[in-house]
């Protein structure tokens, strides 16, 4: 093994319940290439912010917390995007599966490398965000194309690797049935595939682009309401 | 021995001696299951709630008092039979003549029945004012024996909350001996322990114990009476299920009505109704609606009792709590649970009868109960915020698995051991004073050894601890003296003959000290230690202000470099007390617990090395100070867990506020979700937890509309209130606490 990589690590919260199963010690890493209009966390775009870590001090950590993962938690690497610190990922991952612990990858799936895949080997499951099901929001929104995280998904599939769809419902741009029934296709091509969650826009983070003095892209769009997060969570299960 | 009401029982050792727990363990079925079987309220519950209500609503619309009986002296045939509503009620029994109407009690202290008849607009009777004028009460006997140190340290809230005016309370009575037994059976027990000093060399402490029995046999006497005057004869063990629950009931009345103590707790008593519950279910005398109804009328009756208070001490004890706290659950020592079918009954209440502050339902939590029952109490939990946790796995080693809980943490064996209560002191505001060289900044009074005012423009770590550890030392004992004035004045002017009545004669004694500020001293220490602390003084020379300048590790992070210091002073506090020898050779005990008083001792604190400004709150209990934590719950909940249950036998608070959105997305994720966290803070060996699922909104609305919400129950110590029963201090305190929420 060659030298120890340093993390940037943006925040640590040691109770996550909505970034995976279970009780889980949540990792926010630096770092993001993508603009996503909804981006809550626009605090993580660089690269070089942050503190930093090493992989035995996060795991050191998250050790502190196995008591109260139950059987299904674990810790969870979220960004940012992780998978642009995937050396870093690998060595915490590869540390918590010595001490028998779960681990979850947050990711847009828009970072598809030799390091990304080495990654995915130590993954017990991975939160995969479609933000949308049609290429040009995501050219539009995201500043990708649409194939970068279908591609990513059709290798968690070919590895068998657990899978939770996640997309963000934001009004005017996803919020529809014919949306969410895409997504649920998508879903259905992938047999790893076995949850979605649609998580309601919020715009609690106007304050941090405030305070960056950035312009929050969506700031003029509504939040959904818990109707239309209602009906579309029920058009999901059906 | 053989009684024809304990047919169908399995005997034992418990038929011969007074042996409680042995008739629980040869008796009781353990629960597995879920809550499916629970039943709803009946009309007729329903009906006396609806009464209730109407009861409670007139209340708060009195200003907190509805009613008080100035005429005559609180005690357990004072008052003729009350009722809320006669023909319908299941179990009988009131404090005084009618629901809500509190007896005065000037048995612990005179002074403050006056002061809180006059408070809420009451005269005091010259017949009691009469009674009393030649009788000594607790309160006349400290203060005749108090020394002016003792006085000044109260004076200066350097000690605070003493029990010294009032009675003492935290003493729980095995109340569940008259049911099982009978008041006959008992005063046969005590008549022999009487006989028996017999021969015995006549010191101080035999004669003190013929006393003692003398007066516990005749207030078994008045027991008896008492239950007569509702029309029961409780000589005689009870027969069923609803005479269980009534004998056990008319014990904690007789001690409710006898004696004034700040908490009046219940014990441990629902698995024992259970075996009662379960021969008469067997027998088809009962159904589960009528079980379910017979405890929801218990704990009706328990939501109604009341003492009178003065403001001053609703400022220690915000929200008028009785801490009337029933353990629930835990493992016995054979492995098997005690969590039966009657444990879901009683958390049941907080669904048949709403969810309400009391009785103080208190989970004793082990990674071992079933896991049916812990996810029906994280329900409970978040749908009520009214319940407790405390662990059972810590417990249970040392007193057995027959204890219970006295007031919010207070664990000792029920019917064996008893507590001398002793408040808390101000372990911040005492870092000041050694700071100041025997000086407070708050009060203006010199108190303690005498020395020079530390100088330097830096604080040093090494110097300010030599400093401290000269005014621990000071302080405990001192602490220790005060304790022992006020415990020999309460067993000779006003002692808990019906509790005692209801102890074996011979009882190990624990005398419980506390500390308030610990979290505002372990962060202070720490910025002394990591950061640069540079003091700064008034005119006459005295520190009173800090500038804090760089980064210190605070409390809350899960960081060792702080949380160790603050397990440290706990150790360090309960080692200098141990060397004052106690009244009655009472085993020391220590909690970080400080009920709502963190906001008064914040009060009377100057402004403290962490950063925390002159007169702000304090954290309560063992929490970290709000918002300082940064890495989320769990890194909070294991700094607390650092404490150590053998420094603080009297217990370690904690108080627990998230939102449900951080909890988990739906309330399936949110119950396993809630387990998982308690069964981690528990095997990581912490102590307490209260737990609130809530969102800061709904406590800003209610502080805002409060008779939009006059059921709004929240944890903030080791019990739970009606938020509108607060102070607006205590509600903006309350309000300014961590809620962890997603992110």
């Amino acid at each position: 093994m060659g030298a120890t990589v340093l993390g940037r690590v943006h925040s640590i919260q040691s109770l996550g319940t909505v970034d995976g199963p279970g009780v889980r010690f949540v990792v926010f890493l630096q770092g993001c290439h993508l603009r996503c209009g909804c981006c809550h966390n626009p605090d993580t775009w660089d690269l070089n912010g942050g503190t930093a870590y090493t992989a035995q001090e996060i795991v050191d950590k998250a050790m502190r917390c196995r008591e109260y993962f139950g059987a299904e938690g674990g810790i969870t690497l979220s960004g940012g995007e992780p998978l642009l610190q995937a050396p870093f990922v690998r060595e915490v991952f590869a540390l918590c599966h010595e001490q028998g612990i779960h681990t979850c990858l947050d990711t847009s799936g828009s970072v598809f490398t030799d390091e990304a895949v080495r990654v995915l080997e130590l993954t017990d499951r991975v939160l995969l965000d479609i933000k949308y099901t049609d290429e040009n929001s995501y050219v539009k929104y995201v500043g990708c194309t649409l194939d970068k995280p279908l591609k990513f998904l059709g290798f968690l599939n070919e590895r068998g690797i657990a899978t939770t769809l996640r997309q963000v419902t934001i009004p005017t741009l996803n919020d529809t049935e014919d949306s969410v029934l895409a997504l649920k296709e998508i879903a259905a091509k992938h047999p790893c595939v076995d949850k979605i969650e649609l998580l309601p826009f919020r715009k609690i983070c106007q304050v941090k682009y405030d305070n960056m003095g950035l312009a929050f892209p969506f700031r003029d769009l509504p939040e959904p309401s818990r109707e239309i997060m209602d009906s579309l969570n029920t058009l999901l299960q059906k | 021995m053989e009684h024809k009401n304990w047919n169908g029982f399995i005997g034992g050792d418990w038929q011969n001696e007074i042996n409680v727990r042995d008739f629980i363990q040869k008796n009781y079925s353990p629960y597995t299951g879920d809550d499916s079987f629970l039943a709803a309220a009946t009309v007729r519950t329903r009906g006396i709630m609806d009464k209730v209500q109407a009861l409670f609503k007139l209340e708060r619309q009195r200003g907190g008092v509805y009613d008080v009986d100035t005429e005559r002296a609180s005690s357990l045939t004072s008052y003729a039979p009350g009722y809320i509503d006669k023909d319908n009620e299941i179990i009988v029994g009131m404090q005084t003549d009618a629901p809500l109407k509190r007896g005065v009690n000037p048995f612990g202290g005179m002074r403050m029945v006056q002061q809180a008849c006059d408070a809420y607009g009451y005269t005091l009777s010259e017949k009691v004012r009469e009674e009393f004028r030649y009788r000594t009460t607790h309160n006349d006997g400290v203060f005749r024996a108090y020394t002016d140190e003792m006085r000044l340290a109260r004076r200066c809230h350097v000690i605070t909350g003493l029990p010294d005016a009032y009675g003492r309370g935290r003493i729980i009575g095995d109340y569940r001996r008259v049911a099982l037994y009978g008041v006959d059976r008992l005063l046969e027990e005590k008549k022999k322990d009487k006989a028996a000093l017999q021969g015995q060399t006549f010191d101080a402490d035999t004669i003190r114990c013929a006393e003692e029995l003398y007066q516990q046999i005749s207030f078994l006497g008045y027991m008896k009476e008492m239950a007569a005057m509702y029309g029961f004869d409780i000589s005689e063990p009870a027969k069923d299920a609803r005479e269980a629950i009534q004998w056990t009931y008319f014990a904690y009345l007789a001690a409710i009505k006898e004696q004034n103590g700040a908490a009046m707790s219940l014990g441990r008593v629902s698995t024992f109704f259970d075996i009662y519950i379960e021969r008469d279910l067997a027998a088809g005398v009962l159904t589960e609606e009528t079980a379910q109804e017979l405890i929801d009328d218990f704990v009706i009756k328990l939501r109604i009792a009341r003492h009178l208070r003065t403001p001053e001490y609703n400022e220690l004890f915000g929200g008028d709590p009785m801490w009337i706290t029933e353990a629930v659950g835990g493992m016995g020592e054979d492995g098997r649970t005690l969590v039966t079918k009657s444990s879901f009954r009683v958390l049941n209440t907080l669904y048949t009868l709403s969810s309400a502050p009391e009785p103080n339902l208190t989970i004793l939590w082990s990674t071992a109960l079933p896991t049916n029952f812990k996810r029906f109490c994280a329900k409970v939990s978040a749908d009520t915020d009214s319940i407790q946790y405390e662990n059972d796995d810590v417990m249970r080693p040392i007193y057995g698995d027959d204890y219970a809980i006295a007031c919010c943490v207070s664990a000792m064996k029920v019917g064996k051991q008893m507590q001398f209560f002793g408040a808390r002191c101000n372990l911040a505001k005492l870092l000041l004073i050694a700071i100041n060289g025997g000086y407070d900044t708050t009060s203006g009074i010199h108190i303690g050894p005498q020395m020079p005012v530390l100088e330097g423009d830096k604080l040093d770590y090494d110097t300010v601890m030599e400093r401290y550890d000269i005014y621990i030392e000071w302080l405990s004992r001192l602490y220790v003296n005060t304790m022992n004035v006020i415990h020999y004045m309460h067993d000779k002017y006003a002692y808990e003959k019906t509790q005692m009545a209801l102890h074996d004669t011979s009882v190990e004694r624990l005398m419980a000290f506390g500390i308030a500020g610990l979290s505002v001293v372990a962060d202070s220490l720490s910025a002394i230690k990591y950061a640069s602390v540079l003091p700064i003084k008034d005119e006459n020379g005295f520190i009173t202000d800090f500038d804090t300048i760089g980064e210190f590790p605070k409390y809350g992070n899960d960081d060792d470099r702080v949380d160790l210091i603050a397990n440290e002073m706990t150790h360090k506090v309960i080692t200098e007390l141990r060397k004052t020898p106690t009244y009655r050779n009472a085993v020391h005990t220590l909690s970080v617990l400080t009920i709502t008083s963190n906001v008064m001792y914040g009060k009377n604190t100057g402004a403290t090395p962490d950063g925390r400004e002159a007169a702000a709150p304090f954290a309560p209990g063992a929490n970290p100070m709000h918002n300082r934590e940064e890495n989320g719950a769990l890194a909070s909940l294991n700094s607390v867990a650092k404490i150590s249950y053998d420094n603080c036998r009297d217990g370690v608070s904690n108080t627990f506020s998230i939102t449900p959105e951080a909890l988990g997305r739906t309330s399936e994720e949110r119950i396993d979700n809630l387990v998982s966290i308690l069964d981690g803070y528990f095997a990581k060996k912490a102590h307490h937890i209260n737990v609130n699922v809530m969102n800061r909104e709904t406590l800003l609305k209610a502080y805002e509309n409060p008779e939009d919400y006059p059921n709004l129950t929240i944890r903030v110590s080791g019990y739970a209130v009606h938020f509108n029963k607060l102070s607006r201090e205590q509600q903006r305190e309350v309000i300014s606490r961590t809620f962890h929420e997603a992110m």
